[in-house]
């Protein structure tokens, strides 16, 4: 606390310093030049803790890797590896799946949620799975942790499903769930653990910063500014993505500042006013991108040029990018991967050995494909996303339309 | 403490006439009675899904989920009877854990060392939260949203993601039962239990009823007043801490943002009022608060046993916190105006 | 709103203080007079760092942007005035945003209706505020905390987690549009014309019966009760105006954000902590309604100055936290060094209404220690 209370006095004083004295401050480009060193300098240190250059090698490489598997269901997908030998689990009974699913509080997870539920219904009519029963964590740790420990008591399951919160505060949970002798399938975030039968993940958030810090160095001059829109601190997927593009921006010579919004539009709105007033923007980076129309709207009120811009493939990015015409990339964080873990299930079920570590194909969206994702999608929801996988499951396009959360 | 004396007849032409309940049944008697019925109607649910509600992993997941917002209760309950608030509660939850955390190391040895530095911290935050209240007078809502604020700067700009690791010795706390009662859940009956000793055994405790009641005749009685606000800012803060050490024997990582993830602040206050303590101080039990936070479980327990969907889940518990508190509010006014609740009654006669 | 002298000079000035610059001194003293100097200096250091800043069109702008949040805690105001507090107002702006892009949608002749609907329903959450507080004597704390679950997860239920999209643009005007050619600065947003509108009607409304009823309820109910006002219906009433205000504040958000779950997301306590940053007394009775708009605008001015420093992102949180802490022990201070000092006011006596001295009429703040008053610091 001590050390707390000292920083946080620090900070504040220096607030408070500019408020009373700011007679002494001159000139507006000296403190701002100040400021912009110690930014840096504390947000560098910071995304060391983040940034592992072999995950990051490692997903360059994957970004341009070779997928086995069918052609038009990259959810069925995979980089050749070790696979997992699941003839013990072969059966022909009807599998009860338990899922502990971290929540469904984001439009992204939400998306996914509904996929996976219209897939779960194929599955049952076929006789693989009798029921699922889900339990909602609600995105917290503690509450997931007994979840899994409830379906290991009390769920009678014959496979886990476990979407973690998060990584590390998962894994012995994760481990108690392999220690009952059944499959467990994990999706999305992972743990700490390869008990797992198979980890279903697309390439991941390294990959993402990656391709998008690449496209606007490729657009953007060296000493341009980027703003750089994060959701919010200590989540690893996201944690991941901006280590990877703030390495490159470095290295390239953009200027990159970041804020965290939590994809409230009216506080994207606010910094990416204030950032113009600043100075010219001519990048915005964002690692989600719901909440870009605002970021794009920031830039038609204030009467200046469209950015180069990274954003997602969310429906209303892709809507505005089409409707402005500006320079932009929808980087994708697969959400067809909500499919998979269902049919691992069946594969298990069949004893049919399934990669150890699913890694999905990821790969965004660019101009050119840009008219036929939002064909596609056409009468969908702005919270959609457009690599959501589910055209060919029954219930397509209403559910999804309509936004029918079971 | 005392029953209310203020004449509670229906005279003002504003107001719907007040039932008046027997006697005997206090607030807290009130709370165990909805606690009952929660626990009979879970039942039920919970064999209509083909569940047993009191087989040892379901009440185990019940017990392990009350023993973090629990604890969290027990402090917020003693500075809402003070008449103050705590809702930087989760951030000194995240705070200790990941302090502790990164001492420990995975050494068993290191595990003192944490305990003293993690709980020693949050003393420290509630001093200050005590000393904000009553010397700085800032309202306990205010000062310990601040405070909330400034712990979640610095937590976010020292840790992002897990951090440290707690050995094993120390994660049984987390994953150890007696028969089908969490080790933590214990620990949190103690700290309950020592708070009722505080409260009805010692001086300090009945000054925190008396400032809580009426700050300006508890001071003019002779007590000084500040002492029971930042004895029970102290004590917050510990339990929470305490709280944040039971998250991390249960995570076995430091997560600088498990506080929020619980929601402790505003669930710890909903928990400490459906309990039947007066949120504008000065009156309420340990027992009532325990109570509460166990409606909160039984309630979360069985919707989870039936599905429930995630979103609806807020909406039953919104609903469930004012009927129970409704239940009982009306009886629990005294003439006292209050800063939180609702008007006393009239004082004028019919 | 840079004039603060102008709604002291009825409700606080003492009476026998004489000259504007007199006048002007004995307000800034107060809490709420303080505040309107700390968005100055906020204002003034933040035009020191960048010029750019001080810029008129940008200004303007600016105290468009900040609306909302201004009308938000004008709603805020007249709960916390009556000693209550709204927890909901951040769950009633997600949900008006989500019937906007929902029902109105791309559809023009809807946003009559559409509009009609969202008043209903602010109206309507705030008066079942309102009858739980008062009729049920449920603490508002926990009612209206009640209302932003119940709320929150209804809307996110119905609606799946997220609008469908974008309203159509006539509304969105509301909240991005702005009257152009203006001489100096430019443009006039139109949320700027919008809250210059709510806050006439508020001080006008804080000079009504209404409002000096509210502010005596607030400061004692059981005095109010003997003046023989219907407590049960003032506090109601000052519940729909907030939810009311949070309403107008979602309209104006869905033109100037855009549609999203997160809207409106801690706008509780950002107004609050605004209302709180103006003066206005957590417990109630005190406090002056422009100042909490003040309020609105120091915050919002501060974390633009926050930008303007670049201080780090992680950082943000605790500055405001230092800031918050600080404002409100100065103007703890101020209301008990500032007053003018006065005869101790005899307790009320319930069976002698004419003895309650005091009422809440401007020149005389409540001078008896409000006896639930405690170590909150009122």
């Amino acid at each position: 606390m001590r050390r707390t209370h000292v920083k946080s006095v620090l900070a504040g004083a220096a607030v408070l310093a500019v408020l009373t004295a700011c007679s002494t401050d001159d000139s507006g480009g000296g403190s701002d030049t100040a400021g912009n060193d110690t930014a840096e300098q504390e947000t560098e240190g910071s995304s060391d803790e983040w940034f592992v250059q072999a995950d990051y090698d490692e997903q360059m490489e994957q970004m341009s890797a070779t997928f086995s598997g069918p052609e038009d269901q990259p959810w069925l997908q995979y980089i050749e590896g070790p696979t997992t030998d699941t003839s013990q689990w072969a059966t022909q009974e009807s599998q009860k799946v338990c899922f502990a699913n971290a929540s469904i509080s984001n439009p992204w997870r939400q998306t996914g949620w509904i996929t996976m539920n219209q897939q779960l219904e194929v599955l049952q009519e076929s006789k693989v799975i009798s029921e699922m029963e889900t339990r909602d964590a609600g995105d917290d740790d503690n509450q997931q942790i007994a979840d899994i420990d409830y379906f290991i008591s009390e769920g009678n399951c014959d496979v886990f499903i476990i979407s973690p919160n998060s990584t590390a505060a998962l894994t012995p949970a994760v481990e108690r769930a392999c220690e009952t002798g059944k499959p467990v399938i994990v999706f999305d975030r992972g743990v700490e653990t390869d008990c797992a039968a198979t980890f279903i993940h697309p390439i991941g958030g390294y990959a993402w910063g990656i391709a998008t810090a690449e496209f606007l160095v490729d657009n953007l001059e060296e000493g341009d500014k980027v703003v750089a829109l994060r959701i919010l601190p200590g989540v690893d997927v996201l944690e991941t993505r901006w280590a990877a593009a703030e390495k490159i921006f470095e290295e390239n010579g953009i200027e990159a500042v970041d804020y965290f919004t939590e994809a409230n539009p009216e506080t994207i709105k606010s910094i990416i006013t204030d950032e113009i007033t600043k100075g010219d923007v001519a990048g915005v980076w964002m690692d989600a991108g719901d909440g870009a129309v605002a970021a794009i709207e920031a830039f038609e009120d204030q009467g200046v040029d469209y950015p180069v811009m990274t954003g997602e493939d969310e429906m209303s990015f892709l809507r505005k990018w089409e409707e402005t015409g500006l320079n932009g990339l929808a980087p994708v964080y697969s959400n067809f991967q909500w499919r998979t873990p269902l049919l691992a299930v069946e594969m298990i079920a069949k004893g049919e050995p399934v990669p150890t570590e699913w890694v999905l194909p990821q790969v965004p969206i660019t101009e050119e494909e840009r008219a036929a994702f939002l064909e596609a999608n056409d009468g969908m929801p702005d919270g959609h996303y457009a690599k959501f996988g589910g055209e060919d499951l029954p219930g397509y396009p209403e559910v999804w339309q309509e936004r029918q959360i079971p | 403490m005392t029953s209310p004396t203020a004449p509670t007849a229906p005279s003002a032409p504003d107001r719907p006439p007040v039932v008046r309940r027997p006697a005997g049944l206090t607030s807290t008697g009130i709370v165990l009675v909805i606690l009952a019925v929660a626990v009979v109607a879970g039942a039920v649910l919970t064999a209509i899904e083909g569940r047993n509600f009191f087989s040892t992993g379901n009440l185990r997941d019940i017990l392990t989920i009350t023993s973090t917002l629990g604890l969290i209760a027990i402090g917020q309950t003693l500075v809402i009877l003070v008449g103050s608030l705590d809702l930087s509660v989760p951030f000194v939850a995240s705070l200790t854990g990941v302090i502790a955390a990164g001492i420990m190391a995975g050494e068993t040895g290191n595990v003192p060392l944490a305990l003293v530095v993690a709980l020693g911290l949050a003393a420290l935050i509630g001093l200050v939260n005590g000393l904000v209240v009553s010397l700085l007078r800032v309202h306990g809502f205010i000062a310990t949203l601040g405070m909330g604020l400034i712990i979640s700067g610095y937590i976010a700009t020292n840790y992002q993601g897990s951090h440290g690791s707690a050995p094993r010795s120390f994660r049984l706390i987390g994953i150890s039962f007696i028969g089908p009662i969490p080790v933590s859940t214990l620990l949190m009956l103690g700290c309950a239990l020592l708070a009722i000793v505080l409260l009805r055994r010692t001086r300090v405790g009945h000054h925190l009823y008396a400032v809580g009641g009426n700050a300006e005749v508890a001071r003019l009685s002779g007590v000084r007043t500040w002492v029971p606000v930042v004895t029970a800012h102290v004590l917050c803060s510990l339990l929470a801490g305490f709280a944040g050490l039971l998250l991390l024997a249960r995570l076995s990582v430091g997560n600088p943002t498990i506080g929020s993830q619980g929601q402790y602040d505003l669930m710890s206050i909903a928990a400490v009022v459906l309990g039947g303590t007066l949120l504008a101080g000065g009156k309420g039990h340990i027992t009532g608060t325990i109570a509460g936070v166990a409606i909160f479980a039984v309630m979360d327990n069985v919707m989870g046993a039936l599905q429930t969907d995630p979103f609806l889940r807020d909406v039953v518990r919104g609903a469930v916190i004012v009927a129970a508190v409704a239940v009982y509010a009306r009886r629990e006014i005294d003439r006292r105006p209050a800063r939180f609740d609702a008007p006393s009654p009239a004082r004028r006669r019919a | 709103m840079s004039t603060p002298t102008v709604p002291y000079r009825s409700t606080t000035v003492p009476q026998h203080q004489h000259g504007l610059a007199g006048r002007v001194a004995a307000s800034v003293s107060t809490p709420g007079g303080a505040v309107f100097v700390l968005a100055f200096a906020l204002l003034v250091a933040t035009i020191f760092a960048n010029s750019n800043f001080g810029d008129p069109g940008y200004l303007i702008r600016f105290l468009g942007r900040t609306a909302p949040i201004a009308i938000a805690a004008i709603g805020q105001y007249y709960v916390i005035v009556s000693g209550e507090f709204d927890l909901s107002m951040g769950a009633v702006i997600a949900a008006q945003v989500v019937i906007a892009g929902d029902y109105i949608g791309d559809d023009q002749s809807r946003i009559v209706p559409g509009l009609v609907l969202m008043l209903a329903l602010g109206a309507f959450i705030g008066l079942v505020n309102g009858l739980l507080t008062t009729l049920l004597r449920v603490p508002s704390f926990i009612v209206t905390l009640a209302t932003m679950l119940a709320l929150a997860g209804l809307v996110r239920y119905l609606s799946g987690g997220a609008a469908s999209g974008y309203p159509h643009d006539d509304l969105r005007q509301l909240g991005r549009g702005v009257v152009e050619n203006v001489p100096v600065v430019e443009v006039l947003p139109y949320p700027l014309i919008i809250l210059g509108v709510l806050c006439v009607a508020a001080v006008w409304l804080m000079r009504r019966p209404f409002g000096r009823t509210l502010v005596a309820v607030g400061d004692n109910p059981d005095a109010a009760h003997v003046k023989g006002a219907r407590v049960w219906w003032v506090k109601t009433r000052a519940f729909m105006i907030s939810s009311l205000a949070a309403t107008v504040a979602g309209i104006l958000l869905v033109g100037s954000a855009g549609v999203h779950p997160s809207v409106g997301q801690g706008y509780e306590f950002r107004a609050i902590t605004a209302v709180v940053l103006g003066g206005v007394v957590l417990g109630g009775g005190r406090g002056w309604v422009l100042s909490a708009v003040a309020g609105a605008f120091a915050l919002e001015q501060l974390f633009t100055l926050l930008t303007v420093l670049e201080v780090d992102s992680t950082w943000r949180d605790s500055v405001q936290g230092v800031i918050i802490i600080a404002a409100v022990a100065v103007a703890a201070r101020a209301w008990t060094v500032g007053r003018r000092p006065s005869p101790k006011a005899p307790p009320p006596e319930p069976a002698r209404p004419a003895s309650v001295t005091y009422e809440p009429t401007p020149g005389t703040p409540p001078e008896q220690p409000t006896p639930g008053a405690n170590t909150g610091g009122n």
